[in-house]
């Protein structure tokens, strides 16, 4: 079973009925003249307040700040509005329709986030400095010499063992510190198919370090 | 948790890990869930293994379950 290569439903998941507050959002979009207008314009606001929180809540991460982040968050919030009247149909009464709608803005501060990374990037993404594979993992100093073995074993199995567009996503992410979401902007592909290829690297990695004994047999497999 | 803790975490892969698509599509049903206290990992495994093993899709989690939790204060 490998679920990350086709959907599976856990839990069949149904349409339900839709709660108050949800239908009366629904019904004032579906609408027309100011009663939808007044609607838009509240729940623009709402998607401001979350995009606000959220890009608060990241920021401290991020090389962003002050206005740059509010700008992010406005941004964030027209397009998600945008995105939300234009999928409204899909809607299906899963959550109340606030979650399902906020789930729009915090995708595009995630988006809009991968995008600022590439106009200011730590490192081009055809850098490749494997002095730095130890950092990235944490090892000290002092267990870098007890793991040279494992550190070039490691190197050996991504150059062997790994597809070039694996080999690429991996340098990007794990050498470069890329963020997968910068990644999928930069390839043009999607989150679904980098975190796939990703996944697909670090099985066969694992495979030919435990196959070699470099990794200990008591936490090889997944849990 | 020292580098070679850290490297073993991260080649660590779960078989019932759904993807992004996936758990993302079911985002806002498992973040409503969780902030219910009911089982979501109980009810959507594949799900949970997803969000703790995929960094930009359990960021999306923890900023929409704040989101979601900010709205309940």
């Amino acid at each position: 079973m490998v679920p990350v290569d086709r959907p599976v439903r856990e839990v069949a998941v149904t349409a339900a009925p839709f709660d108050a507050e949800s239908a009366e959002w629904l019904r004032l979009l579906a609408g027309t003249g100011p009663e939808r207008e007044a609607a838009l314009e509240r729940l623009h606001e709402l998607l401001v307040r979350i995009a606000r929180g959220e890009v608060g809540r990241r920021g401290p991460r991020l090389r962003i700040t002050g206005p740059e982040l509010d700008d992010l968050a406005y941004q964030a919030a027209a397009d998600a509005l945008l995105a939300i009247t234009g999928k409204i149909g899909q809607f299906r009464g899963e959550s109340r329709f606030t979650t399902w709608a906020y789930k729009f803005v915090i995708f595009e501060v995630s988006a809009k986030i991968g995008r600022h990374f590439w106009r200011h990037p730590a490192v081009p993404l055809d850098a490749e400095d494997w002095d730095r594979l130890p950092d990235r993992f944490g090892f000290d100093p002092a267990q870098q010499a007890e793991c040279r073995d494992l550190l070039t074993a490691l190197r050996r199995a991504v150059n062997e063992e790994l597809t070039p567009r694996q080999r690429d996503v991996f340098v990007a992410i794990v050498l470069n510190d890329v963020p997968l979401d910068a990644l999928v902007l930069q390839l043009a592909s999607s989150r679904n198919a980098i975190y796939k290829m990703l996944f697909d690297a670090r099985r066969k990695l694992r495979a030919a370090l435990d196959a070699n004994g470099y990794l200990r047999a008591d936490t090889a497999r997944p849990t | 948790m020292n580098g070679r803790d850290e490297l073993d975490r991260f080649l660590r892969t779960d078989p019932r890990d759904v993807g992004c698509a996936r758990a993302m599509d079911m985002l806002h049903i498992y973040v409503e869930l969780v902030a219910a206290g009911g089982p979501a990992e109980q009810r959507y495994p594949g799900v949970a293994a997803h969000l703790s093993a995929c960094g930009p899709c359990g960021e999306d989690f923890e900023g929409l379950l704040a989101a979601v939790r900010g709205e309940e204060h």
